[in-house]
């Protein structure tokens, strides 16, 4: 394992060592207890002690409008190409949660047939976890899929320890960097003062509904007709917020724009939301998931049922953003903690 | 720092439309042929068709892949890009990806009987799939054809239709909902059509296609003649945006996840039936 110390004075520096190679984006107060990610130039910027951004990272990996065609239709036969601009990218700060939902994303996007746009996103990101040593707030469930403590997905990773930084070094890329800027080396000590502070965390991070993560799968198989959905479903308003802030959600929709010379255009793909009503509706006027419980209930499984069958994984994070953006005030750990005492 | 993708797979393959042809007041049929060569489908896929600067919609491929050189869509102006796609004839071009999704069980159906019920539209993926029997008779048991539409005016494939009646080989029947002046066939629902053909249950593949309202009636004629599920063959309609499992859009509320696009849209009944709607 390898271990490396940044003194918390020294950040500065680091983030403009690394702003010198590559854009860099951190955290970033916008006031009333938001944040969002945006490129910064200087650790004053950043917002250390941050809840989750309103946006995840995703945005960076699987922009909101992403062109995936360029086209040109000024003769009779039509000419397209496609063609990407992705800058090499640090993201800075990223919570375990997030770190988790950018490996959702990897493992969608890597299934074939696969998708370049976001592949050739992902190789140009250099990604710097930070680890939360206390709740971000009431709205997090992260303990509940285990991923309050780190499962890879970075390149380096921070975690606090008072006046310094210890860095988990995760890849070679990170390694080089580390080394290019002549960062120390954790002693022994370091590393005991990382045990321990894991160790108070260990403490501090509980299941927070209550249910055993493992039984989850069970309930959901079981709670395809369950009155919750109804429950949820007439207090939801269809804004889809809630998959917007979500890190693993990345349905989307496509749609041409057509230059003003009205010779030339591109072929853009935007965020969608399984919310809107007409998501499933087709052309001849069928709409399959015509009812708002229907669509928050699939919402949810494809956060607790779907991707555990397919990817043997959770693709709830436990970020806790559906919940805080929420209009409607639709909380998560509450609908789960009431299908789980449905489905005792 | 822009670089090309050269293995996109949102690239278009250019089709250019070679004849087209009015077939009803709301479907319009077009011949397309490739610039790269064939589309190279099997019965029961669909492709996506770019109208560029309209978007994108996904089609079934209506012709039998026994038939080279070109493929046909049959296209019920229903949405925008379809209403755009019936002003286009010879000549015009646009872009096309796939073929996409999981064909007809084709292999599985050989030297077994086969019972095909199209409704309305339906007729035209089952299309693919009747042409290449037709081609490859000589493969496949006993065939009858159940071909159900609202009135007369609305029958697709009238040519096609006549010369499936002559053949020897066919047990052809249709029925319409509302009859007209000059009509002399049967009259009612799709339904009444299936108690009269005699199946053998253990060698017959029953083949639907149709609008969601008739699968569970059919369905359930069907079982009534002790047909196995898993020798119900039905292709199901979703909106299939990408085409390759991602967009979410044709996602089947079912618990086995499916999505239209890439698991179907054929399916067995004994794999959707738990679906939440076919």
């Amino acid at each position: 394992m390898n271990y490396h110390i940044l003194e918390k004075e020294n950040l500065d520096g680091f983030i403009k060592k690394l702003a010198k190679k590559m854009k860099v984006c951190a955290p970033v107060a916008k006031g009333h207890n938001n944040f969002a990610f945006e490129e910064v130039t200087s650790a004053a910027e950043i917002a250390l002690n941050y809840i989750p951004t309103i946006l995840p990272p995703k945005k960076y990996f699987m922009p909101q409008r992403e062109k995936m065609l360029d086209f040109d239709i000024s003769e009779g036969k039509p000419k397209d190409t496609a063609t990407l601009e992705a800058p090499e990218t640090a993201i800075f700060g990223v919570h375990t949660c997030d770190l988790a939902g950018i490996q959702c994303l990897n493992m969608v996007f890597s299934e074939r047939p696969r998708d370049y746009n976001y592949l050739l996103r992902k190789e140009k990101m250099f990604i710097i976890g930070l680890e939360c040593m206390a709740y971000c707030d009431g709205s997090a469930s992260c303990a509940l899929v285990g991923n309050h403590f780190p499962n890879g997905g970075y390149d380096l990773f921070f975690t606090d320890l008072g006046e310094k930084f210890i860095i988990h070094v995760n890849t070679q890329k990170g390694e080089e960097f580390v080394e290019s800027i002549g960062l120390p080396k954790a002693t022994a000590a370091d590393m005991a003062a990382l045990d321990k502070a894991r160790e108070a965390k260990k403490a501090a991070f509980q299941n927070e509904i209550g249910v055993d993560a493992k039984k989850l799968p069970e309930i959901f198989a079981k709670a395809m007709e369950s009155k919750v959905w109804h429950d949820v479903g007439a207090r939801c308003v269809s804004c889809g917020n809630c998959t917007n802030v979500c890190p693993t959600c990345y349905c989307f929709d496509m749609a041409d724009n057509v230059n003003l010379d009205m010779k030339t255009g591109t072929r853009n793909r935007t965020w969608d939301s399984c919310q809107f009503e007409t998501f499933a509706a087709v052309a001849g006027g069928e709409n399959f998931r015509e009812e708002r419980a229907h669509r928050q209930r699939h919402r949810l499984y494809r956060k607790f049922k779907y991707p555990l069958d397919k990817f043997y994984r959770s693709f709830c994070t436990g970020c806790g953003r559906c919940t805080r953006t929420c209009m409607a005030k639709i909380n998560l750990k509450d609908t789960l903690k009431a299908l789980a005492a449905e489905h005792k | 720092m822009t670089e090309e993708i050269k293995n996109s797979n949102w690239k278009l393959r250019k089709g250019q439309i070679i004849a087209a042809k009015q077939m009803t007041a709301t479907e319009k049929w077009f011949d397309i042929k490739l610039e790269d060569g064939d589309l190279d489908h099997e019965p029961g896929q669909f492709v996506q068709v770019e109208l560029y600067g309209i978007g994108e919609a996904p089609i079934s491929v209506c012709s039998s892949p026994t038939k080279r050189g070109s493929f046909e869509l049959t296209v019920r102006s229903a949405g925008r890009l379809t209403r755009h796609m019936h002003s286009m004839g010879k000549g015009d071009w646009l872009g096309i990806r796939g073929p996409f999704g999981k064909p007809f069980p084709v292999k599985l159906m050989t030297g077994n009987d086969l019972l095909f019920v199209a409704g309305g539209l339906g007729i035209a993926p089952l299309r693919s799939l009747i042409n290449y029997v037709m081609d490859n008779r000589r493969e496949f048991g006993k065939v009858d054809i159940l071909l159900g539409c609202k009135t007369p005016t609305d029958m697709l494939f009238g040519d096609e239709i006549a010369a499936w009646q002559k053949r020897l080989d066919v047990n052809f029947s249709c029925t319409v909902d509302r009859t007209a002046p000059d009509w002399k066939g049967n009259v009612g629902l799709i339904t009444s059509l299936i108690p009269g053909v005699h199946i053998n249950p253990e060698k017959t593949f029953g083949v639907v296609v149709g609008p969601p309202i008739m699968y569970k009636f059919v369905i359930a004629e069907l079982l009534k003649k002790n047909l196995p599920e898993r020798q119900i063959i039905l292709s199901l309609e979703r909106h299939m945006k990408c085409g390759m499992g991602k967009c979410g859009h044709c996602q089947i509320d079912h618990p086995k996840n499916y999505y239209c696009c890439k698991d179907g849209p054929t399916f067995t009944y004994e794999e959707v039936k738990e679906a939440k709607k076919l």
